[in-house]
């Protein structure tokens, strides 16, 4: 195999490679292509679908193509977001893989100046009952996530947690993390100044994560991946708490003219696309890097992942203050470096040049392919195990469902993670149908707006259908959000799905982006970033086509945010739904019970329609009307009402169709609220009152009659009796 | 009444300490280096991972130079009030007897919690009632209070457990069901649960106000 092979590229690549230097490449400067021209870095499947996104709003203050996008909240502050995935380190090994990939996404906010506040996680794994390696993964990366999150002091709030066989192989951790800055302190990452320093400060640059973007994150998973732990950072929280706050006082106190984390490719990366950013070039002195060992290749060192570091550039006769405030926060740092009005990145090691590569040819030259979609002429996806009988009756099916690993209570995983830390969380896990958090009070004591964030996104509907599964995906997080008051602001979003240069890939992918962007424009709501996780497939074959979509939102008053729970006895409840609301069995829950494939057809969305009905739903919580609000989503309109009566330990009685659709089908378009009578009013024919809150069972009439308590009980035991297992 | 926060590296709440503070006086941000108290009436030792938590929680910090001032202020009958890690820093530096161990279930939990007021006499007590119940959160994977059998004797005798999980809330497996605890004299508190995150029915509850209420009262 020959050495550009083994690094990942192909030989038309190569041959692109040697055509724009024009030379052979050395050693350290084709290591050098062979990440910044990787899928994770180079986005070369992606990039022209993503073009497609719609990316301008009202309140967009930063864009796609910054470390993180960012959305006006108000009151001269920002809130910086991203969602990023980090599943192949994940797959290999799972609690570090999640641990740095939420150390991976705060560094990404704090990059940009913004304080973190808060982390949201959406996790797939295989079928937990089935699979001891599952419970293993899980419960590892659980592990992981609160380790990191917990240590360094950022809340995390909200998540999603899917089991699905088609993730045996390849289980997904994505994170995504909010953080808030003064608008004009926003900081962005082109390097500026020629004969301004390059300043390398954090964690010592050890072998830790050589060639994972290629490697690990731009390739299938296979049968020795055991072999590819090397490849997995390790994290070090302690060092990211100290690197965080050693950052934002870097920035407080004006000392830097750009700043970048150390991510994926790590020096490469960093060093590259600041200077592509700012039009430089950039000469970088390896020989100056601190090391964890000594010994160290130049490649090696450009190339390493090790987690925790930052680079920034700051004009020379800041650099001695640079170099105290981190030595105030006992965080390394060196210069490493200079920028230079050469356009190309010098790779030194002592007196040699070491690489010497056009910048614009690492960052901008990367090829960007054309998809070859075709829709799959076969099921991909096997049916799974059969867990309920067609003719079981409604009360043992609603049982099923709230008990099964993706409805039952999420309790036994968030309880791991710190969700309060920093006093602003107002609504927690299970409490609404999305994270509340409130911004203090601005300059002249005036409560700020609050902010809502949710993440949401389910493989199996987009492996029925991916358009309209992307569309969901984006209807249920808007849907979340209106639940408790909030206007969407600005969508980050991850796609993860399989190896793209197979057609029926590519056509999930392209569908699915398709229906991504279509749904944004409709809702008017912007992308302000977002990741591309490709090539998730296993020996078993692709993972579920999975678009998870985070939305950030705000509301005027967190006291008036949307609980789930039933609260009043008496209260009326009422069914808000579209008049297309139209939810069906293909692609359901109870489908999946049933021991169906994924398959069929998927209802269709009247966007224009649904986005009134969101504003709707989102005035009325406002008003103050509603005394409980929670959208129908996965096992349809009777887990809805189990999922009220459960959070708030109150009964209910109500009639609706009892058809299987109507009680279990699913489709996006409809909510249960409580309130009193004539509360509902506003929605006018949206709106059906369909029975009353009270006593200590849910009964729906024709259907079924469950105690609340053992409703509670069975939505609590689904997942923790898993993880007592792993 | 004027409060100083000990910031550590890996401090967590010590901003949330600040603003719960400041809610009942003035609060400063004390430096872990730093040898000057700045002439507080009182000192809040934060949660969080100080130093990482690495060799065992809260036994690096101990040796901060900070500590020693906090040593000889509250030996002087200073008022000091450790939570989570600052509990755990306060045990490690002999100021509160005990120790923290993993909790039983070996995993960190977070979770709101219902505590009873033992000792209202403390100096963070006393704006309390015997047996109020406060609803307060608590967050850590090492709060499992642990001291031999005579000691636990002695505290419960001189008054030194403060606060109490209520039936049914300890999670961590704390001997006794032990929450806080103070000093022989009581101007030294160290709890597990976080009142700094309990001052705003907003975000969940206000009952941790108390113990900062508390020590205001002290110092009028």
């Amino acid at each position: 195999m020959s050495r550009h092979a083994e690094l990942g590229l192909t030989d038309s690549e190569y041959e692109r490679i040697v055509a724009l230097m024009g030379r052979e490449p050395n050693g350290v400067e084709l290591a050098m292509f062979s990440l910044m021209w990787s899928e994770h870095c180079g986005y070369k499947h992606s990039r022209k679908l993503l073009e497609t996104l719609p990316t301008d709003g009202p309140r967009v203050v930063m864009g796609p193509g910054e470390n993180a996008g960012a959305v006006d909240v108000g009151g001269g502050l920002a809130c910086a977001f991203k969602v990023e995935s980090h599943n192949h380190p994940s797959a290999v090994e799972p609690f570090q893989g999640a641990a740095t990939g939420v150390g991976g996404i705060l560094r990404d906010v704090f990059a940009v100046g913004a304080r973190p506040i808060a982390v949201l996680d959406s996790l797939r794994f295989g079928e937990p009952g089935e699979s001891a390696r599952s419970r293993y993964l899980l419960d590892r990366a659980v592990a992981g996530i609160g380790h990191y999150g917990n240590s360094i002091g950022v809340a995390t709030v909200g998540g999603e947690i899917y089991f699905e066989s088609a993730y045996e192989q390849n289980c997904l951790v994505n994170a995504m993390c909010l953080g808030l800055i003064e608008t004009e302190k926003l900081i962005r990452s082109a390097a500026a100044g020629v004969g301004n320093v390059v300043v390398l400060f954090g964690a010592r640059t050890g072998r830790d994560g050589i060639g994972g973007a290629s490697v690990l994150a731009s390739a299938e998973l296979g049968e020795e991946d055991s072999g590819k732990r090397p490849t997995v950072q390790i994290g070090d929280p302690f060092e990211e708490a100290k690197l965080l706050e050693c950052s934002l006082e870097l920035l407080d106190r004006e000392l830097l003219v750009a700043l970048q984390d150390l991510g994926a490719a790590g020096l490469t990366s960093s060093s590259a696309e600041m200077a592509a950013k700012g039009g430089v070039g950039l000469d970088v002195d390896v020989a100056t890097v601190p090391l964890r060992e000594a010994g160290m290749e130049p490649f090696e060192i450009m190339i390493s992942e090790s987690q925790e570091r930052m680079l920034c550039v700051a004009e020379p006769e800041r650099v001695q203050d640079v170099l105290d405030v981190c030595a105030k926060w006992e965080v390394n740092a060196t210069p490493i470096g200079v920028v230079t009005g050469t356009g190309r990145l010098r790779v030194l090691a002592g007196g040699d040049v070491v690489g010497d590569l056009p910048v614009g040819a690492l960052v901008d030259e990367c090829p960007a392919y054309d998809l070859e979609p075709a829709p799959p002429t076969r099921a991909l996806y096997p049916a799974p195990e059969r867990a309920l009988e067609d003719d079981a009756d409604p009360d043992e099916t609603l049982l099923a469902l709230l008990g099964s690993a993706n409805l039952a209570s999420r309790r036994p995983v968030f309880e791991q993670y710190d969700c309060i830390v920093g006093s602003r969380t107002a609504r927690r896990p299970e409490q609404a149908d999305a994270a509340v958090l409130t911004l203090g009070s601005d300059g002249n004591g005036a409560r700020r707006p609050a902010l809502a964030v949710s993440i949401d996104g389910n493989g199996r509907r987009a492996a029925v259908d991916p358009y309209r599964g992307a569309v969901e995906a984006v209807l249920e997080c808007s849907a979340n959000l209106a639940c408790v008051g909030a206007e969407p602001l600005g969508l980050t979003n991850c796609l993860n799905f399989g190896n793209p240069e197979k057609p029926h890939i590519a056509w999930q992918l392209s569908r699915a982006v398709a229906g991504l962007g279509d749904a944004c424009r409709a809702l008017g709501i912007p992308v302000v970033g977002g990741n591309v996780s490709l090539y998730n497939e296993g020996g078993g074959g692709p993972i579920l086509p999975t678009p998870v979509v985070g939305i950030v939102g705000q509301l005027p008053d967190a006291a008036r945010a949307g609980r789930i729970g039933f609260a009043h006895e008496g209260d009326a409840v009422g069914l808000i739904a579209a008049s297309g609301w139209a939810p069906a069995l293909a692609g359901s829950e109870l489908a999946k019970l049933r021991g169906a494939a994924p398959a069929g057809e998927l209802p269709a969305a009247d966007l224009g329609e649904l986005r009134a009905l969101h504003a709707a739903v989102r005035q009325a919580v406002r008003s103050g009307a509603l005394r409980s609000v929670h959208d129908v989503a996965e096992g349809g309109l009777a887990v809805a009402l189990a999922e009220c009566c459960v959070a708030g330990g109150l009964g209910a009685e109500v009639t609706v169709d009892t058809t299987e659709e109507a009680l279990f089908g699913e489709g996006p378009g409809a909510f249960v609220v409580t309130g009193a009578r004539d509360a509902f009013a506003a929605f006018g024919a949206a709106a059906a009152v369909i029975g009353i809150v009270g006593g200590d069972e849910l009964r729906i009439a024709g259907a079924l009659s469950l105690a609340v308590s053992r409703l509670a009980d069975v939505h609590a035991g689904g997942l923790s009796a898993l993880l007592d297992q792993a | 009444m004027r409060f100083g926060v000990i910031q550590f590296p890996g401090s967590c709440d010590e901003r949330d300490a600040l603003a719960a503070a400041s809610r009942v006086g003035d609060a400063v941000l004390l430096w872990h280096r730093d040898h000057d108290l700045q002439g507080v009436d009182a000192v809040i030792v934060p949660g969080g991972f100080s130093y990482g938590d690495y060799l065992r929680a809260g036994a690096l910090a101990r040796f901060s130079p900070i500590m020693v001032e906090v040593e000889r202020f509250a030996r002087h009958g200073g008022l000091v009030l450790g939570i989570c890690n600052g509990f755990q820093v306060l045990c490690e530096a002999g100021l509160l007897s005990g120790a923290l161990l993993p909790n039983t279930s070996l995993r960190f939990v977070c979770r709101q919690v219902l505590l009873d007021v033992v000792n209202p006499a403390t100096s963070w007590t006393r704006a309390c009632e015997r047996g109020d119940r406060l609803s307060i959160p608590a967050k850590h994977q090492t709060g499992r209070y642990w001291a031999p059998e005579p000691v636990l004797d002695e505290l419960e005798a001189n008054g030194q457990v403060v606060l109490r999980y209520a039936t049914g809330n300890g999670f961590n497996g704390s001997a006794r069901d032990i929450a806080g605890v103070s000093n022989h004299a009581g101007n030294v508190v160290g709890l597990m649960p976080h009142p700094e995150h309990a001052v705003d029915p907003l975000t969940g509850s206000a009952d941790g106000l108390a113990l900062f209420e508390s020590a205001a009262l002290v110092a009028a």
